[in-house]
């Protein structure tokens, strides 16, 4: 039962991430992004990480695929224009066919490589769902560090967001 | 039995379909899209692994790389839109010049 | 029994059956108090020809979306335009599918366990519902992109940016329950809210976080985009906002949508500062009669709100969110946060 949930899941990230890079409209691209996201979610359920799924759909597929969705409407740009023939699709046309297609496929096969060489890693262990309480002890002694510049982090973003989107002044 | 590995070589797919994307896409967003992608991809590692370790650090650290995504995509958008205001275009081949 | 099928599911699938019936009813109803509700408001008399004391002007009511014509606009982008009031619909149910709503039944002694009395039951229940709600958001912005007019993409546009930004008050508001009650799932919360002081006051979180209720309140209010701050939506101002270019059954969902939010935000509300479904006179087993009770009571608050206060401009209901009532709810968590380490819950 868990193995089909994984297989089913494993397969909607990997066709939606396909046709997320195969779209033309960008729109399109960002709603197949959150289906992926949701597959996504699923599989850190399946993975005994309730919390982290709760957090991606709301971080992620909540929160920045709004973004990128607000961002692709107040532009209005929707369709890739290069001195190409227009109708050809994105992924055919020359340039990126040549070099891009190479360089991905290179990577494909050096992780493949990597994934081969190493050792009979086997089944999981016991489940042992951690608690949110017990992430959150951990977080705030731990990693109380990480935690308080993550915030300076979010801080510095957001006002260099508005600082970078803002038009300009014609004064 | 589901192991480790599938885990493993999922995530490697993912990542190499989001560097394909980078690597073939000539639109900014596309391009950003893509990198989230990559970044998911090695969320699920780090939470596969942890889980396989039986430690919880594999979940604190995806909570800090979605944030810390979450940060790059808020700045990333911003400077499209700003270069989109400038040149009309989403097209990175167009910002080739160093003159602005 | 073959393959499994223990009493303890059938009772489950029936739970479910009930829930998602309930809300459909629910938001009928709904349709009525409005009505009449603001009707009696308004000092006049609301529907009163169909049905007796106009009751049955909700099936009216649906009879008549079924069977209006489905316009499209010819350049609204078909697969959009119709999965948006789709998706903005199940966000809606889903949202409600990790409320519980009674304590554990045995349904008189039929069964040999208690069963929970929710549609699913989950640890991390009210994560969940924050989640779910966040999702909600597409339907609009969707909806407004896709008429492909000017109307329905300002007021997407502006509804969604509402949304996002009340979601962190309101998020801040039950972080505060949840440091009081030590868990995420609404079913301990509820059971922390037994019980009754000097005899006789209950013991709910109402009285501990008087500001707490108010901030997710108005929060729940703005995510559901009514009024007071309804301005994407209105009549008066956008011609009807993100759902201009809607008619037929495709407007029913955003209706029902809308309504089912209220539900569950009232619902939610209910659980996590009313006390759920503790109350006086009533064994434990009846006590979902109190939570449709208080449900039923937020429910007319909500509504009596919308006839009551004028409508908030755009840049006063964002500037209210983000200057007020977000410094609000911080200051709120961290008097919380004082209290529990002080007192020690």
């Amino acid at each position: 039962m868990t193995d089909t949930a994984f297989y089913l899941f494993a397969a909607i990230a990997i066709g939606a991430s396909l046709l997320v890079i195969a779209q033309r409209n960008p729109i399109y691209s960002v709603l197949l992004l959150i289906a992926s996201f949701g597959a996504l979610s699923g599989l850190y359920v399946l993975l005994d990480a309730p919390f982290v799924a709760v957090i991606q759909i709301i971080v992620y597929a909540g929160a920045i695929m709004v973004l990128f969705l607000f961002v692709v409407m107040l532009l209005n740009a929707p369709h890739e224009d290069t001195d190409y023939d227009e109708r050809v699709h994105p992924l055919l046309r020359p340039g990126p066919m040549k070099l891009g297609a190479a360089l991905a496929l290179g990577l494909a096969a050096e992780l493949g490589w990597a994934l081969s060489r190493g050792g009979d890693t086997g089944a999981f262990g016991d489940a042992k769902v951690d608690s949110v309480a017990a992430i959150g002890r951990s977080l705030f002694t731990d990693y109380a560090f990480p935690f308080e510049v993550t915030s300076i982090l979010i801080l510095v973003a957001m006002v260099g967001a508005v600082v970078l989107a803002r038009r300009e002044d014609p004064r | 039995m589901v192991a480790l590995n599938h885990y493993l070589v999922l995530s490697a797919i993912l990542f190499s379909i989001g560097a394909a994307g980078v690597f073939m896409r000539r639109n900014l967003i596309t391009i950003l899209l893509s990198i989230e992608i990559m970044l998911n991809a090695v969320n699920l590692t780090f939470v596969a692994f942890g889980r396989a370790l039986g430690s919880a650090d594999g979940q604190i650290i995806v909570f800090f790389v979605m944030t810390v995504a979450a940060a790059e995509a808020a700045v990333g958008l911003a400077i499209v839109i700003g270069l989109f205001r400038h040149k009309e275009s989403l097209n990175p081949d167009s910002f080739a010049s160093l003159k602005w | 029994m073959p393959f499994g099928i223990t009493p303890e599911l059938i009772a489950q699938i029936t739970i479910i059956g009930v829930v998602f019936f309930a809300l459909q009813i629910s938001a009928a109803v709904l349709v009525y108090m409005e009505r009449k509700v603001a009707a009696f408001v308004q000092q006049r008399y609301g529907p009163y020809l169909v049905g007796p004391r106009g009751a049955l002007q909700p099936l009216a009511d649906i009879l008549k979306l079924i069977m209006k014509e489905e316009l499209r606009p010819k350049s609204a982008d078909t697969l959009l335009f119709y999965a948006a009031p789709v998706l903005s619909a199940t966000a809606a149910f889903a949202a409600f599918a990790v409320v519980p709503f009674g304590a554990d039944t045995t349904f008189f002694g039929l069964l040999d366990r208690p069963v929970h009395l929710a549609a699913a039951d989950v640890n991390v229940g009210l994560l969940v519902i924050f989640a779910i709600t966040s999702m909600g958001v597409y339907g609009i912005v969707l909806a407004g992109w896709a008429s492909n007019s000017k109307y329905s993409l300002l007021g997407g546009l502006r509804s969604s940016a509402q949304m996002i930004s009340y979601e962190i008050s309101y998020g801040l508001s039950f972080a505060a329950v949840i440091m009081l009650a030590g868990s995420l799932s609404l079913r301990e919360i509820v059971d922390h809210q037994a019980g009754y002081w000097f005899g006789f006051i209950p013991q709910w979180y109402l009285f501990i976080q008087p500001v707490g209720f108010f901030i997710f309140l108005t929060a729940g209010i703005a995510e559901t985009n009514r009024a007071p701050f309804d301005f994407p939506e209105a009549e008066q101002e956008l011609v009807a906002g993100y759902h201009t270019e809607y008619s037929s059954m495709s407007f029913a969902m955003f209706f029902l949508a809308e309504y089912i939010n209220m539900v569950t935000v009232s619902a939610v509300a209910t659980d996590l500062f009313l006390g759920g479904w503790h109350g006086p006179f009533l064994p434990e087993s009846l006590g979902w009669i109190w939570f449709l009770i208080k449900v039923g009571a937020l429910l007319f608050f909500y509504v009596w709100m919308r006839w009551t206060l004028p409508r908030y401009r755009y840049d006063q209901l964002m500037a209210f969110g983000w200057k007020v009532l977000l410094p609000l709810s911080v200051i709120n968590l961290l008097v919380t946060a004082a209290g529990v380490l002080y007192f020690g819950a």
